[in-house]
């Protein structure tokens, strides 16, 4: 996972959920951030603001933190990448 | 206090045109949500609604007419013509004079809105149709029912979400029960398929990417819906003295609000709710034989209510059946609770329960008897309907079989 992808993700968090951005990490449960459903809601739509891409509902089942949250992205951004390589 | 009596139904909705349509429809477990045909849906990650399908103003409105009633106002005004023929009521001048309207809408006239909005931001005009605000507002459903029948009494709309319906039925019932009025027009009615608001509900990320599964492991969320439902409330004595049908009786009347969460479910207020509307009957608990949820289909909603409704009933809740119509008429928001009542009422009525359809595996969270798929016949005295709204605002009502 890249470290640029990191930053980032962590900047929208903090942002959205108006928090200091030194109190998320990579390492941060939603439920320690206080993050509820409408909170994760606001972030994924900031988060597709923000790699202009599309998250599926079914790819944000189950994920309960921020590092779950970043690899989930990793994957969407490289399967964007792969499609517009092949034209797709 | 006076006993209140239903003697008129009306719906119009994705089951069907009639209240003995939808009916059949909800005997038959057979589910209303199919592919959206009024929106394109090729930019959207959901493609089913519960749409009133091919609907066009044609059969129930001139032309001209037409032109001041948004779709919404159209389902109300075609709902209330059906439910006061059915009551064989005739208006006097006095009873026109005393006679209350109350409708919910959570929307209002989106679809005029959407419009002009268009044209505005996407069109570039400068200027949009006079007759966008009255027919945008939520209470214009109100204003055409008072206008259609001459009606000049009490008349007025709530706009609680997904609760508007029974919060606006349950106000009705008080009214004719305390004397306010001796005739009640009653109900719901939306009309939310617009890009717009389709849109704003995509971003929420509660509306189900293939059905609506109320209860199931496997639901992925709500569909929403549009139409309308209207009951004639009238007090049980007169309605008796005049030998009207009397489909079932209104009996009590809760509300609560969460007050904890714009968008979460609280059980505890849902739990109240309930409670408050046995207390308004006075019955107990151990009466209610049915129960029709707001069983939305979302993760939170059912597991909330589930609980909610092991929490008052305890012991009783496993005698108790319990299920969601909205897998088959979807979620019309403000017209829900008006749909639901007269589910209800024929479930009653007709002693036959409607099902949960749609329905897959059992969700041990979720865990009471959801009649899955398939009607059942059961004589049931005492019925609860259930409206929890965004919001936190929560409204039950209580019935009885006459």
């Amino acid at each position: 996972m890249s470290d640029d992808l990191i930053q980032r993700v962590l900047k929208v968090i903090a942002t959205s959920k108006r928090i200091p951005l030194e109190t998320v990490t990579i390492d941060s449960e939603f439920q320690q951030l206080n993050i509820d459903s409408m909170d994760a809601v606001e972030i994924l739509f900031a988060l597709e603001n923000e790699f202009d891409i599309n998250i599926p509902d079914d790819q944000v089942r189950g994920i309960a933190n921020v590092r779950g949250m970043c690899e989930g992205l990793e994957k969407l951004i490289a399967a964007k990448a792969s499609g517009a390589r092949t034209g797709h | 206090m006076r006993r209140v009596a239903i003697t008129g139904l009306g719906a119009i909705c994705a089951l069907g045109r009639k209240v003995e349509d939808v009916a059949a429809a909800l005997r038959a477990g057979c589910s209303g949500i199919r592919p959206i045909e009024t929106v394109d849906m090729s930019p959207f990650r959901f493609t089913s609604g519960a749409e009133v399908a091919g609907y066009s103003h044609r059969p129930y409105f001139d032309d001209r007419p037409a032109d001041f009633l948004d779709r919404f106002a159209q389902f109300a005004v075609i709902a209330a013509r059906e439910a006061v023929a059915d009551s064989g009521l005739t208006f006097t001048p006095e009873l026109r004079e005393t006679a209350a309207i109350v409708t919910g809408s959570c929307v209002g006239g989106q679809c005029t809105e959407d419009i002009g909005f268009q044209d505005v931001y996407k069109l570039g005009l400068n200027r949009v149709h006079p007759l966008t605000i009255p027919k945008t507002m939520a209470n214009a459903g109100a204003s055409h029912i008072s206008m259609e029948f001459g009606i000049t009494g009490p008349s007025f709309t709530f706009s609680t979400a997904c609760s508007s319906a029974g919060h606006a039925i349950g106000q009705a019932f008080w009214m004719v029960r305390n004397g306010v009025t001796d005739m009640a027009i009653a109900g719901g009615s939306e009309a939310p398929f617009s890009f717009g608001i389709l849109k704003a509900w995509e971003a929420m990320r509660v509306v189900s990417s293939d059905t609506c599964r109320p209860f199931s492991r496997e639901r992925r969320g709500m569909i929403l819906g549009e139409g309308a439902a209207m009951l004639v409330l009238e007090p049980m004595e007169a309605a008796r003295a005049r030998g009207a049908r009397i489909h079932a009786e209104l009996v009590g009347f809760g509300m609560s609000a969460d007050a904890s969460h714009i968008t979460q479910p609280s059980a505890a207020g849902a739990a109240r709710a309930l409670r408050a509307a046995l207390r308004d009957a006075a019955i107990e608990p151990q009466a209610i034989g049915y129960i029709n949820a707001h069983g939305t289909g979302t993760l939170a909603n059912d597991v909330t209510e589930t609980s909610a409704i092991r929490g008052v009933f305890g012991a009783h809740t496993d005698k108790l059946a319990v299920s969601s119509t909205k897998s088959m008429h979807g979620h019309a928001l403000g017209a829900a609770a008006a749909l639901e009542c007269v589910a209800t009422v024929l479930a009653l009525r007709d002693g036959v329960l409607p099902p949960t359809a749609n329905f897959l595996a059992p969700d041990p969270e979720c865990d009471l008897d959801v009649i899955p798929n398939q009607a059942r016949c059961r004589e049931v005295e005492w019925a609860l309907s259930n409206s929890f709204a965004f919001g936190g605002l929560n409204a039950v009502l209580a019935l009885r079989k006459v």
